[in-house]
């Protein structure tokens, strides 16, 4: 249980969310803290072509925007999504996305601009200037799931997604 | 986990701050060199970009998150109370 504020230089700087997060639902009186998925033999694959011929797809843990419930009762107890993958065009760029579910800090920031977590704008600009090759037609959206049997079926989902549209390389961003 | 860069800003702006066009810009560019540069698995990097660099405030966020506080305990336990009950009382609800 942390008891003591951070004072420069003599704590650790970056916040270790996995402790965080298991001394809080700790203190919530979960008796089982979560057991994160660790992979012994991390998968890794160098790019298959210049990153200026690559397209470049995004898959993200948001949900895309169905209602606001940001305080409500339902947002703490119960996921308000299907907890299925999905894929959606890039084109339009959404406006908003739905987040109230997931545990991003609600103190120090928002989610109300889209580019700080689904970066379609930014690779589409840099797909403009040559940087890369392409923007993958579709995003594809991995939601929070707890079940790393189900996390597992949903990148199996996913990666035929890539498959299908002709995707390199993917940048995963969690939120 | 192949290749990862680390952004040390608040959870929920991984890709740069709001309205910072090019603090989002920054971001995306680290990522594309890191998906260039890496060789090996968990190859992580830590962004450039700074969050604030008012002290005060930089360890207010960082102290703020999930932060347990002893006169919340009890508050703290009886939601986990309240959210444990409501989860095994509406069977078919995803948890």
């Amino acid at each position: 249980m942390r008891s003591k504020p951070a004072l420069p230089g003599a704590h650790r700087h970056a916040v270790s969310y996995i402790d965080r997060s298991r001394e809080y639902y700790a203190a919530c009186g979960y008796e089982q803290p979560y057991r994160w998925a660790t992979n012994a033999d991390s998968p890794f694959a160098p790019l298959p072509k210049p990153l200026a011929q690559c397209r470049v797809g995004i898959i993200t843990t948001s949900y895309p925007h169905h209602e606001d419930l940001a305080g409500s009762d339902d947002v703490e107890f119960f996921p308000l999504t299907t907890k299925a993958p999905y894929a959606q065009p890039v084109d339009p760029i959404p406006s908003r996305m739905f987040t109230d579910d997931l545990s991003w800090d609600k103190d120090a920031t928002h989610t109300d601009d889209v580019a700080t977590f689904l970066p379609i704008a930014q690779l589409a600009a840099a797909a403009a200037a040559g940087r890369i090759g392409s923007t993958a037609p579709r995003f594809f959206g991995a939601p929070t799931n707890y079940s790393q049997r189900q996390t597992n079926a949903d990148a199996e989902t996913i990666a035929r997604w890539c498959d299908d549209d002709e995707v390199d390389v993917v940048v995963l961003v969690p939120l | 986990m192949p290749r990862f860069l680390f952004v040390d800003y608040p959870l929920g702006n991984p890709c740069g701050r709001p309205d910072d066009v090019e603090d989002q810009a920054a971001v995306l560019e680290e990522t594309l060199t890191l998906l260039e540069s890496a060789t090996a698995p968990r190859t992580t990097v830590q962004s450039a970009s700074v969050w604030t660099t008012e002290p005060a405030a930089d360890i207010a966020w960082r102290a703020n998150y999930m932060e347990i506080r002893p006169e919340n305990l009890d508050d703290m336990r009886a939601w986990g109370d309240a959210r444990r009950t409501a989860q095994a009382t509406a069977p078919g609800r995803p948890r």
